[in-house]
């Protein structure tokens, strides 16, 4: 409230301040409010150094993509006049040949293999042999023979595909990464379209969602009744309960999954059993699966849908559904009609909970998935750890930002995000 | 003391209409091991409004629990017109029930929490719109139909339980403390209201309450309870003038416990010594033998102060302590030469005496006004 507005309020009750007063009334304002902030400043710090830089470089480093224009800025520059038809005239080729002899020395001709190789496989040999074969060509020699060695060393040189690909990847800031990461490319016309190969990351986010909803859904079923449970029974017995509920919480996380890989492995305890007692003569193939991770993620998650849900039940006066009764409606009508609208904050709450977190959960599919159990997060810890290429993991990951913000939204609209009560 | 007394009492009360609401040696148990109500027995005629009256843990919200249907009987019979009904399902039973803290949907308005009973049995959308408009009004709530219960204040909100609890015309109600959480002004209003509603729609009450100033002044009938068992079901006159035990005495309004001992038995009366010697008369409630240690109960506006004024029963002398002054009235604490301390309570008019500290007084009353019971 500034001083202006305090003026206001007391005109309008009647009163009037002197100025000196208001003078006293607004220091003691401000003093209040800085103190506040001060309480807050080291969270905010905090989340800025924590969350929102990581986040902000993510997101750019999904579009900004120096490494290329870094390597070979000279060949570039040439390049701005080609008309992307036929192969380049002499004078870019004679400059890519002198940039490649640098990078040979430098040992960074590795780095442009790799770089281009993402926009055009195959590509990583040509560049590599090349650059070999001028290291050690004399440099003034370079400018007037530049052209025909490159062409000599190997004759992709002369391919306006390979040409349009270094000039794509020559550009500090594209979004061609995010085409990747939608299964879309450009056309040798700079039209986008749909990718013809390896399209798998549209497939794999729908996967992604749909195993989550899965495992919401499972969470949902196995845990209302529990907290239902919970939330009726003697304080003594909710209390044993929610410790056997929270005791997965306080052991690691490897450790539980790990145990799930003991139960569900070819040799292990759940396939003894079935052959055992005669269900199955074959060991049933559970590991490594699409089942495994959702059984594993299901226990896992289990909490996050059974505590707001408790909490929530906890606060529903039992006499409501004794009303309910009394008032004619049977059994599962009341429920339907009186407790289960009242427990609907809570289950916005644990199934929202559950499905972001499973959305981007990592370490569960990662060690009981195999290859039909990975998701989105999986492929983005694959590109940042293995294939080296973070722009891409920024440009899946800002995407599987986007659809969870787009959910979210589209929640809000539904349920409203208003409602959420987790306790 | 047991639960003949409160037999006897439902049927001296019997009129015609007798045997509406019948509990037949009504039994609960929780655990196994203690009988929470032991022997309930208890017969309401149609239109009958029955308070269940007692402390809190003597049984009386079970009794409402188990003719609800929300509890099973462990012994005995509950009957509605002649049916036993303690294998009929709570929504089977066509009992209404207002709840305590009202219990009303806090995610229905006002309207929705009215019709949900007549939705219930399927009954058709015009039906129910004229009958929630009829008892919005009939509870003086019109205008409030698209309100959430959140949105009213405690007394609205008891109004729309209420309505809700008579909106599909059970011939029997129950309510369980319902005007408990009302501040003082508001619960008289609410008293008043019940009682109007009553007596426009006919219906029978079973009402459970710890407020004994609420029992008296709404009930036909109230039956005491105590340690699960009724001690006297009587008229709230009958209850006040004749308790039929010391809890009785003592529960309903206030009384002058003397502590004293059986002379003789004469008729209906009974001469006792109380402190330090001295004889009164008492009427012969629970004592029998001479001898026997007794109690003896008067209450404190039945008291007065000694003046020049004669033909009281009994009279003994008494030390004034202090005085403390109410308005209407005025209370005189007193001590008897055993040490009982003795509560007076006098009209502030022009005879109320004026007493010094310590000074001694005569206590005076009326054979009649008083009772000899048991201790134990």
């Amino acid at each position: 409230m500034t001083a202006a507005s305090l003026r206001d309020r007391t005109s309008q009750s009647g009163s009037t301040l002197t100025r000196e007063e208001m003078a006293v009334a607004t220091r003691a304002l401000n003093r209040r409010r800085l103190t506040a902030f001060a309480l807050v400043t080291p969270l905010l710090a905090f989340i800025g150094f924590a969350f929102v830089a990581p986040i902000t470089t993510m997101l750019h480093q999904g579009v900004y993509n120096p490494t290329v224009a870094e390597l070979i800025p000279d060949t570039l520059a040439r390049l701005q006049d080609w008309d992307g038809r036929g192969t380049p005239d002499d004078s870019v080729l004679a400059t890519m040949a002198v940039d490649l002899k640098r990078l040979a020395n430098d040992r960074t001709a590795g780095k442009l293999a790799e770089e281009l190789n993402r926009g055009l496989p195959g590509t990583s040999s040509v560049v590599k042999a090349t650059a070999r074969k001028l290291r050690n060509v004399a440099d003034h020699d370079l400018p007037s023979v530049g052209a025909a060695l490159l062409l000599e060393a190997n004759d992709r040189w002369s391919s306006p595909e390979l040409w349009r690909t270094v000039r794509e990847a020559g550009k500090r800031y594209s979004e061609r990464n995010f085409l990747t990461a939608l299964d879309l490319e450009r056309s040798p016309d700079g039209e986008i379209q749909r990718r013809e190969s390896a399209r798998i990351y549209i497939q794999l986010y729908v996967k992604t969602i749909k195993m989550a909803l899965i495992i919401t859904v499972l969470t949902f079923l196995l845990g209302y009744p529990l907290a239902y449970m919970m939330a009726n029974s003697s304080s003594r017995v909710a209390n044993t309960m929610l410790i056997f509920i929270l005791l997965p919480f306080w052991t690691s996380l490897l450790v539980r999954t790990t145990s799930w890989i003991a139960l569900l492995q070819t040799n292990g305890v759940i396939n003894s059993l079935l052959m055992g007692i005669g269900i199955t003569t074959q060991p049933i193939e559970m590991m490594y699966t699409e089942f495994a991770t959702i059984v594993a993620m299901t226990h896992v998650l289990l909490p996050f849908m059974v505590l707001p849900l408790y909490s929530v039940m906890k606060g529903i006066d039992p006499s409501l559904m004794r009303a309910s009764l009394s008032l004619g409606a049977r059994p599962i009508p009341s429920f339907l009609r009186v407790y289960f609208p009242m427990t609907l904050s809570g289950l916005s709450a644990g199934g929202l909970l559950v499905f972001i977190i499973s959305v981007g959960y990592y370490i569960t599919p990662a060690l009981v998935g195999g290859t039909d159990g990975q998701m989105i997060s999986n492929v983005i810890a694959f590109h940042m750890q293995q294939s080296n290429n973070w722009e891409l993991a920024a440009a899946l990951g800002t995407l599987l930002l986007v659809v969870i913000v787009c959910l979210y939204w589209a929640y809000d609209r539904m349920v409203g995000a208003g409602n959420i009560k987790l306790g | 003391m047991t639960r003949s007394n409160g037999q006897d009492a439902g049927s001296t009360f019997a009129g015609s209409e007798t045997g509406f609401l019948r509990f037949v040696d009504v039994k609960k148990s929780y655990d196994r091991k203690t009988l929470v109500v032991n022997g309930f027995s208890l017969d309401v005629a149609k239109g009958e409004f029955i308070t269940l009256l007692g402390p809190s843990g003597s049984g009386k919200t079970t009794i409402l629990m188990l003719l609800a249907g929300f509890e099973s009987v462990t012994g005995g019979d509950i009957e509605i017109d002649g049916v036993p009904v303690t294998r009929i399902a709570p929504y089977d039973r066509n009992i209404g029930v207002v709840f305590q803290n009202y219990a009303l949907f806090p995610h229905m308005t006002i309207s929705e929490n009215l019709a949900y009973p007549l939705r219930a049995r399927k009954m058709g959308r015009q039906a129910i719109a004229s009958l929630v408009e009829e008892y919005l009004s009939l509870v003086e709530l019109d205008g409030f139909a698209n309100r959430f219960p959140a949105q009213l204040s405690g007394g609205q909100r008891q109004r729309v339980a209420l309505a809700r609890a008579l909106i599909f015309e059970p011939a029997l109600v129950l309510m369980d403390e319902p005007l408990g959480a009302l501040d003082k002004k508001l619960r008289e209003q609410m008293q008043f209201e019940i009682t109007r509603l009553h007596q426009k729609l006919g219906f029978t009450v079973i009402y459970v309450t710890h407020d004994q100033t609420e029992a008296l002044t709404m009930s036909d009938r109230i039956a005491v309870f105590n340690d699960g068992v009724v001690q006297q079901c009587a008229s709230p006159d009958e209850l006040y003038e004749r308790p039929r035990n010391a809890f009785v005495a003592n529960f309903i309004g206030e009384n002058n416990m003397l502590p004293g001992e059986v002379v003789e038995t004469v008729g209906a009366k009974v001469r006792v010594s109380v402190a330090n010697g001295k004889e009164i008369t008492a009427r012969l409630a629970d004592v029998s033998s001479a001898g026997a240690p007794c109690r003896i109960s008067v209450r404190p506006e039945k008291m007065f102060i000694k003046t020049d004024r004669t033909g009281y029963d009994n009279e003994i002398p008494a030390k004034f302590i202090v005085q403390h002054y109410v308005g209407d009235f005025i209370r005189y604490y007193f001590e008897l030469d055993d040490g009982t301390e003795v509560t007076v309570k006098l009209l502030n008019d022009l005879d109320a005496p004026k007493l010094g500290q310590g000074e001694i007084a005569g206590l005076m009353w009326q054979a009649s006004d008083c009772y000899a019971f048991n201790t134990d």
